[in-house]
């Protein structure tokens, strides 16, 4: 039984654990096809997490490439390979880590558990997800070997139907992986709806389920937009349909409104299931019941739902008509309430908590500042007047970076190192654990807050030298990287080369520092102490099994229970952990 | 070098020079939402960092049991922010209206945007590849582009619109000082490569604004637009090969995105389906007009048209500059 009556009694399941004769999930099967063709949620999870993480490596160097071109006027490389690196960069971010990270890698592994079920509903499909990822990271390669693609992520026509570049590889890639991320959702849809134990009312749902749940219901209803999007985009470049080109009376604006009808509710795909982690985090780790748990998990289908009526504050310059672009802009701010109550809802859990500054509670405070700045900064882009000046230039840059990994990536982290215990019995070294964090915080402040600076002066985005924006005083002489002396004639951005430099050192810190949490992690999977059941005494179910669980989840089917109620567990110093102390 | 930059650039602001009638109306709503940025953020920050000191797990330090919602606060932390994202919302369109209607009677330049230039015509008739505009007077931009995307951006006027293939786009401004301001394209356009390696692409559509004094934009415009008239022919196509060649065509020899100009003239040119011509009049005005019709060979079929961009009498001061520059 995983509970004890006295909190000095380990449970059976802990002291087998112990002696190291017990099977778990990982351990019950070495073969290589076991983890191929497994139908363990547990182990998809693991191997997404696995794919995700080395997607994240990939994106990230690129992101090296690009942070190198930009910290110094000049060209280093050349235009054309610039274009391929921003292009790659953003491509395997999106496509093949932030949208799969949290829900793939963390919320498979983690939703049934807090279901108290044995896997999720389609155990069959989830497998044919993670095959669907690794197919598709293979379409990224070959794109890759081919020359790689610079069309931008956003893959705009027209230029994307004219360029020479492997767009049709790179489109097949994305179009499997969408159908990775339809079939994830329909997965957990169903497995939420049929697999929660009786007395688990929509209620008693830990807020992580209802953040997948919300994030499930974009995938399925947003992605086959998506999927249609680009197999219109290839059969353009194959064989000349011409939707999107004017010669042939089609209108490339369209592309822009099939594309961003997917795009924008992707970005709450990324940090929908963020926010649900942030919940659990924030709550366990100050022992604290979440505050305005109501009001947290309609926010979540409301941000789902409101995200898909605004896809047209990305087009407000596009000649959209002003009718069309007030509409948008109104519901986007509409859409900005609900992130801001979940801000507020998580400060107010902090309040006479019990805060422990672990790993992932420092992770999840992080997030709570650099989402909320990175949100903020989304009313300069929502509002029109405003947009006119912003749109297009490095303030959007600094805008997503600050919300997609200063929020999603942040939280995935903080995931990784919460749960980090339970999927692979393992602690990791704390104190590494929170100088990272630091590091890398003041890292990505180096990094991108320079760039709202240089955008809100007109630094357009995607540019692969910014020589021209220097600014060079009025009447001074000044001489061109080229050798040419020239009078300066007042124009350019002020410090922008001061600026290039720090964002691009703090760029190169963050990516240390991102690679400093893998080796530790990694590293904890040899030398990290056993963990306990429950090493940071949370109450949803996932923490009633052993750390790693066995390979069907639960001896016994757990009660269903207030998931923020920690009013039953106690730290038992014996064990690392804590214990239910059943009165 | 910092003191010296101190020195010429006083008051450094979030935003560039204020130098169009729409930028306060632009500027006042970012400071509007700056506002509300930092009266929201700082707060919300310090109370958030005080929790973590104040309950930060000690001995003596456990959780307390608290409310775990509170209808009036949740309520209030609702309205409040609606409230005010609204008034931002409003002020942002009222602006935006103001941003994207010219006033009647407003000055009308025609703006093209091709891979990788901007080209700027006039009433008359003048092109050129600077955009050069009166002070204190509406200027209205009508534009387009001739092959993909681009976007038309004057940050110290607060100005931004895309040009689209196919469709025509609208913005104005009237600048409130003389001088010398930046534009920018601002949608990703791509960039051309010639056989040698030469690049030019999106950073490169760079060019100027140029605001007249008073008194001064009119002379400007009679002596560009007579002077393919008043220039000798070789004089009047260089400055059409400036504004309108130079970005691809050197002519002095040296490697372009496209071929040089310099000493061609009579030469025997082969092409990508293997016929090949001499370089006289007919051929500079194919190239000119018909481009891909006969690409040289070992380069992209990438030269737009001037078909409507350049008259005929154009073409032939161009040939009479081409034929200057050797045989």
């Amino acid at each position: 039984m995983a509970t004890a009556t006295r909190s000095d009694e380990l449970s059976d399941f802990d002291r087998a654990a112990r002696s190291g004769r017990v099977l778990n999930y990982l351990n019950h099967d070495k073969r290589i096809r076991s983890w191929v063709f497994t139908l363990d949620h547990k182990r998809v999870g693991v191997m997404f997490l696995a794919s995700v993480v080395a997607s994240l490596v990939l994106g990230a160097a690129f992101a090296v490439l690009v942070r190198m071109e930009l910290m110094y006027p000049g060209l280093y490389f050349s235009r054309e390979l610039y274009h391929r690196f921003f292009t790659l960069h953003g491509a395997v971010m999106i496509f093949l880590f932030v949208i799969p990270a949290t829900p793939s890698a963390i919320g498979n592994f983690v939703l049934p558990l807090m279901l108290g079920a044995k896997d999720v509903a389609f155990p069959r499909l989830n497998l044919f997800s993670y095959h669907l990822y690794v197919i598709a990271a293979v379409f990224f390669v070959i794109t890759l070997a081919l020359g790689g693609i610079d069309t931008g992520w956003t893959f705009y026509a027209p230029y994307s139907v004219q360029t020479n570049t492997a767009v049709a590889t790179a489109l097949a890639g994305a179009f499997l992986l969408g159908f990775g991320s339809i079939f994830t959702g329909i997965n957990f849809i169903v497995t939420t709806h049929t697999l929660r134990p009786k007395d688990m009312t929509w209620m008693k749902m830990p807020l992580m389920v209802w953040a997948l749940y919300a994030t499930s219901i974009i995938q399925v209803l947003a992605t086959p937009v998506l999927a249609i999007t680009l197999v219109l985009l290839v059969a353009e470049r194959l064989l000349g349909i011409g939707v999107f080109d004017p010669a042939k009376e089609g209108d490339p604006v369209l592309y822009q409104h099939l594309f961003w009808f997917y795009s924008h509710p992707a970005v709450y795909i990324m940090i929908l299931p963020a926010m649900g982690i942030i919940s659990e985090v924030i709550s366990v780790h100050s022992r604290k019941h979440i505050f305005g748990y109501t009001a947290i998990a309609w926010s979540s289908v409301a941000i789902a739902l409101l995200g898909f009526l605004v896809w047209g504050h990305h087009m407000f310059m596009s000649s959209q008509s002003p009718l069309v672009s007030m509409i948008f802009s109104a519901l986007t701010f509409s859409v900005a309430i609900p992130s801001a109550i979940k801000v507020f809802n998580w400060i107010a859990t902090l309040y006479k908590g019990s805060i422990h500054l672990t790993t992932p509670m420092c992770y999840a405070l992080i997030f709570i500042f650099l989402f909320g700045l990175g949100g903020l900064t989304g009313l300069f882009l929502g509002a029109l007047a405003t947009n006119v000046q912003v749109h297009d230039t490095a303030f959007v840059v600094a805008h997503f970076h600050y919300v997609m990994v200063g929020g999603a990536l942040m939280a995935f982290i903080a995931g990784v190192h919460h749960w980090w215990p339970k999927i692979t019995g393992k602690m990791y070294y704390e104190p590494i654990g929170r100088i990272t964090a630091l590091v890398i915080f003041i890292a990505f402040n180096m990094t991108y807050f320079p760039q709202f600076i240089i955008g809100a002066q007109g630094m357009p985005r995607r540019y692969a030298d910014f020589e021209e924006q220097i600014y060079r005083p009025e009447g001074v002489p000044y001489t061109t990287v080229d050798g040419a002396e020239m009078i300066g004639d007042g124009t350019g951005i002020p410090w922008i080369r001061e600026w290039q430099i720090i964002s691009s050192i703090g760029g190169f810190l963050f990516v240390a520092g991102i690679l400093t949490v893998i080796v530790y992690l990694l590293y904890s999977l040899f030398a990290g102490k056993r963990a306990p059941e429950n090493p940071w005494g949370g109450a949803t179910m996932e923490w009633a099994t052993p750390s790693p669980p066995p390979y069907d989840n639960f001896e016994e089917p757990p009660t269903a229970r207030d998931p923020y109620d920690f009013s039953n567990l106690r730290y038992d110093a014996n064990i690392g952990g804590y214990v239910r102390y059943e009165q | 070098m910092f003191a010296a930059f101190l020195a010429d650039y006083e008051g450094y602001s979030w935003l560039p020079r204020s130098a169009s009638s729409s930028a306060p109306w632009a500027d006042g709503v970012f400071y509007l939402i700056l506002a509300v940025c930092v009266i929201f953020f700082v707060p919300m920050m310090a109370v958030m960092v005080y929790f973590v000191v104040r309950y930060h797990a000690r001995d003596g330090v456990h959780a307390q049991p608290t409310a775990t919602h509170n209808t009036y606060l949740e309520l209030a932390w609702t309205i409040v922010p609606l409230v005010v994202v609204m008034i931002i919302f409003t002020f942002g369109f009222r602006a935006y209206m103001v941003m994207i209607t010219p006033p009647d009677g407003a000055y009308d330049i025609n703006v093209t945007a091709y891979k990788y230039g901007w080209r700027f015509t006039y009433p008359n008739g003048v092109k050129v590849d600077k955009l050069h505009a009166p002070v204190d007077r509406p200027v209205r931009l009508i534009m387009t582009s001739t092959d993909l995307i681009h976007s038309l951006s004057i940050p110290d006027f607060r100005v931004k619109m895309d040009c689209v293939p196919g469709r025509t786009t609208y913005t104005w401004f009237e600048a409130n000082a003389a001088g010398t301001y930046d534009l920018y394209c601002t949608e990703y356009c791509g960039a051309l490569t010639s056989p040698d390696g030469q690049q030019r692409g999106h950073s490169d559509m760079y060019t100027h604004v140029i605001i007249h004094e008073p008194g001064k934009f009119e002379p400007w415009l009679a002596n560009e637009a007579d002077f393919v008239k008043n220039m000798p022919p070789s004089e009047a196509g260089e400055r059409l090969w400036e504004m309108n060649c130079k970005q691809c065509h050197t002519n002095d020899g040296s490697a372009g995105v496209g071929p040089t100009l310099k000493g061609i003239w009579g030469a025997e040119h082969r092409f990508s389906d293997g016929s090949s011509s001499v370089v006289d009049e007919n051929y500079l005005r194919r190239s000119i007009y018909d481009p891909n019709s006969q690409v040289r060979a070992g380069y992209l079929p990438q030269m737009p048209t001037f078909q409507g961009q350049l008259s005929e009498e154009e073409v032939g001061a161009i040939t009479a500059y081409v034929k200057s520059l050797g045989d």
